[in-house]
């Protein structure tokens, strides 16, 4: 109710936006336009605009199948049928939902693929999500885009010139092929222009929690802000309007001194300030979210939110250099940094937005997140003596997700925050 | 070294030996050589060769080695390698060994290039990212950057320019060692009672942590011994093994297939030693380019390369085929990611083409296999009293 009272401007362009593309792919054949299957991280949106495809991402489905608690039954579908109950939660409630008819979040029917596009940026289990799909779609094309990682924590020449090459002579002819569109540099340069725009908009967003109190909760929030960003608008007029008129409204929020909202409304009292690394958990997004804010804790800074790319480092898409530009862009998300980059990066986040604690949400389902996460934890908590917590859950596997194990741990994690921020007053 | 059982017993010691302690002591004859460690899958050992130094197979340390610091690194719901081999660096059994390389496999083993990398083991980690692309002009000009790379590092070390000539040599060798492997498996195909799987696992790892020369020596032997009609048949059905080619189940286990009657004539349990199927060009001008080219056109099926030009259903079908298999076994490691993702297109698959099957999990450190030998020996009842009937319907 309360947050029905403060919808804002923001929200209403967002949800415009989303149903727009959904009904667009319920109607895609009417529309003669291509539907492009792809994954958020390494999304080549403004590549999949320039041919005027529509984006299917098969992450955003499984998420909001979670939200609309109908994930459980779809895993359990994909695990009648020889799906390991160990592996990604994702794929599995992808799987399940196109046994059960492939009707999405809206509750509109998605379109097959055209294009199967498998970036598969950071992680292998899309490239088996995608060897799977291409069983169940025969007559999608598989478009393969190999991003290398960055093993040694840079994108060398040799990595970008590897990645042009696939766009140019494999991505883009390939498109061309399956739209009959020939291939606009001019359309993608202006995509990539407006890509960029709204790069320092969503940056700039995401450092407002600078602020004390911080005007947003850059995880909670935070994933509903990336929104746009990460599921086909980047590269488009309405993706820069839509984080303009955010950064206005959180910069109002600024100037009167207002802490995030949060679904009960307005968080009073900041307590604590805390930056997490790990995706959410979507089956009790609202439970998991009301623990942090019913306790005073604001998350300042994620590593979930910069999964569809890195913003914060300085780096744009570049219309000068377009497809290096891609190809730089599909290495530098989130999960395709190694380990000390990872760690450099929240530590950064740490020190910036003078957080008080560090959590890990530890996903079972997803080893590109959590495979390194209790290494991560010790360097930081030893070098920036921040007190660190540590929680297990998974993505959309309601069955994964202990709200009294959580509540458990997170309430003593806020009582050392407590006793430490005491210490630190009396010192 | 004159009897086969002499040729296995050495075998058995080296495939185990958590110390490395031939490899080490081959680094100590002489100044200036390198020892670098590969986890699995695949690696081409011949640019190491080529260079001076040595390629040492790193598998974890099965149920040899208890974890104590190891899990405090992973998670539970993590396979069991990653921890197995932070335990054995940690515990320093990896001393002596000059650099790490983490062939591209998975998120576990590219994320643990970096917890090698955050915990500065070694004189250089290198995440060994393989083409998924399988044009030469894209995906092998990258594969022969990657492996300049690691040549690079080796130099930093040694200071060795590897030369065409050494390339072509170490290519060789490696043919030779690849060959006389093939030719172990093709007469287990028709006499499996030769030699257990249990013994050819043995000297397949072996080859891992010794010389190639030196393993080329014994399996020259091995070849020549299995040649004679040696061992008595068993009634037993012949099976392969799909889906245990990185966390190696424990020794007991591998028995305990063979034990519960099935004669095990093809697996993927030491794939990165027979990765490429057939020679590799060791003529050539340009040996780094041979060995992409053999890489793209010539690897195995593998879970860890993109497969939708070839797709491993159908390469597993026509193996059961040719090896004349009975049924499949999909063995993958507990929370083994690669493997249990490919389980439903394996099995979706071969439920339509008639294919047997049955599929379980293992973690490399237990040793308890009582449900899964009962469930294997079903299996073989079930094939055998089904004999009759034909195998491959499609
Ligand atoms: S394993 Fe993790 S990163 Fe990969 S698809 Fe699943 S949730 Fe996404
Ligand atoms: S056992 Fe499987 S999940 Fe674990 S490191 Fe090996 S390939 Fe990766």
């Amino acid at each position: 109710m309360a947050q029905e009272a403060q919808k804002e401007r923001s929200m209403i362009l967002q949800k415009e936006m989303i149903d727009g593309l959904f009904n667009d792919l319920a109607n895609a054949k009417e529309l003669g336009k291509k539907v492009c299957y792809t994954f958020i991280p390494g999304n080549l949106s403004e590549l999949i605009r320039t041919f005027d495809m529509l984006p299917v991402y098969p992450e955003i489905n499984a998420l909001q199948s979670a939200m609309r608690k109908k994930s459980g039954a779809y895993i359990k579908e994909a695990e009648k049928n020889a799906h390991s109950e160990d592996v990604c939660t994702y794929v599995k409630c992808d799987v399940g939902m196109l046994m059960k008819g492939n009707v999405g979040p809206t509750g509109l029917k998605i379109p097959e693929p055209d294009i199967l596009l498998l970036s598969y940026t950071g992680c292998f289990t899309f490239l088996k999500w995608f060897e799977t799909l291409k069983r169940e779609y025969p007559n999608a094309k598989v478009i393969m885009v190999h991003t290398p990682y960055q093993e040694n924590a840079e994108m060398t020449p040799h990595m970008v010139e590897y990645m042009v090459k696939q766009l140019r002579d494999e991505v883009i002819p390939q498109m061309e092929a399956v739209t009959g569109i020939k291939f606009d540099e001019a359309k993608l340069k202006r995509h990539l222009v407006l890509a960029k725009e709204a790069e320092d908009w969503i940056t700039k967003i995401f450092d407002t929690t600078k602020h004390r109190p911080s005007p947003i909760d850059a995880y909670f929030a935070g994933v509903y802000y990336i929104g746009p960003i990460n599921i086909g608008f980047r590269g488009t007029q309405e993706a820069v309007d839509y984080y303009k008129e955010l950064h206005a409204e959180i910069m109002e929020r600024v100037r009167l001194g207002l802490g995030p909202i949060t679904p009960e409304g307005e968080m009073k009292e900041e307590k604590y300030r805390l930056v997490v690394e790990g995706p959410p958990n979507w089956t009790s997004f609202r439970e998991f979210w009301k623990i942090f804010y019913d306790m005073g804790a604001v998350i300042v800074a994620s590593s979930y939110t910069k999964v569809g790319g890195v913003y914060d480092m300085g780096w744009r898409h570049d219309e000068t250099r377009p497809l290096e530009s891609l190809a730089e862009y599909c290495m530098n998300c989130y999960t395709n940094l190694n380990i000390p980059q990872r760690i450099a990066l929240l530590s950064k986040c740490i020190t910036d937005y003078e957080a008080d604690g560090y959590i890990t949400n530890s996903i079972k389902s997803c080893n590109s997140f959590s495979a390194g996460q209790l290494a991560m934890m010790r360097e930081i908590e030893d070098t920036l003596e921040v007190p660190v917590g540590f929680i297990e859950s998974d993505l959309v596997d309601p069955r994964y997700f202990s709200y009294s194990n959580i509540k458990n741990r997170l309430e003593s994690y806020f009582q050392m925050l407590e006793q430490r921020k005491s210490m630190k007053e009396t010192v | 070294m004159n009897t086969l059982k002499e040729i296995i017993d050495l075998c058995k010691v080296q495939s185990f030996d958590m110390d490395f302690t031939r490899a080490k002591e081959w680094k100590a004859e002489k100044e200036g050589r390198v020892l670098v460690g590969y986890m699995p899958i695949y690696f081409p050992r011949e640019i190491i060769h080529a260079a001076g130094a040595m390629a040492v197979g790193i598998f974890g340390g099965g149920d040899r080695k208890q974890i104590i610091k190891g899990d405090a690194y992973y998670q539970s719901y993590i396979c069991h390698i990653p921890r197995s081999i932070i335990e054995l660096a940690l515990d320093k059994h990896l001393d002596h060994i000059d650099g790490f390389i983490f062939p591209s496999i998975c998120d576990v083993i590219r994320n643990l290039s970096g917890i090698f990398k955050q915990q500065k083991i070694g004189k250089f980690v290198k995440y060994m990212d393989f083409p998924q692309n399988f044009l030469p002009e894209i995906g092998g000009v990258f594969y022969q950057q990657e492996m300049e790379h690691v040549l690079q590092y080796i130099k930093e070390i040694n200071g060795i320019e590897v030369t065409k000539e050494a390339l072509n040599h170490s290519i060789d060798l490696y043919n030779k060692n690849r060959k006389m492997i093939s030719f172990i498996y093709d007469i287990r195909q028709d006499f499996p009672w030769r030699m257990s799987i249990e013994e050819v696992y043995y000297i397949v790892r072996a080859g891992t942590t010794m010389p190639v020369e030196e393993h080329n020596a014994l399996l020259e032997k091995v070849c020549e011994f299995i040649k004679e009609d040696i061992g008595v048949p068993q009634d037993k059905i012949k099976v392969i093994i799909s889906g245990a080619f990185c966390e190696q189940p424990a020794i007991g286990l591998i028995k305990a297939i063979e034990e519960a009657g099935c004669y095990v004539v093809e697996d993927d349990y030491m794939l990165g030693s027979r990765m490429i199927l057939g020679d590799i060009d060791a003529t050539t001008d340009n040996p780094l380019e041979a060995i992409s080219t053999s890489y793209i056109n010539q690897s195995q099926y593998s879970s860890s390369i993109y497969d939708v030009h070839n797709p491993k259903e159908f390469r597993l079908a026509k193996m059961v085929k040719e090896r004349g298999a009975n049924g499949v076994i999909f063995a993958s490691a507990s929370f083994c990611d690669p493997s249990l993702l490919d389980a439903p297109i394996f099995q979706n698959a071969f439920n339509k083409l008639g294919i047997r099957y049955i599929a379980f999990q293992y973690s490399e450190n237990i040793n308890q296999f009582k449900v899964i030998k009962e469930q294997v020996g079903a299996f073989s009842d079930s094939i055998k009293l089904w004999e009759d009937e034909p195998v491959i319907t499609a």
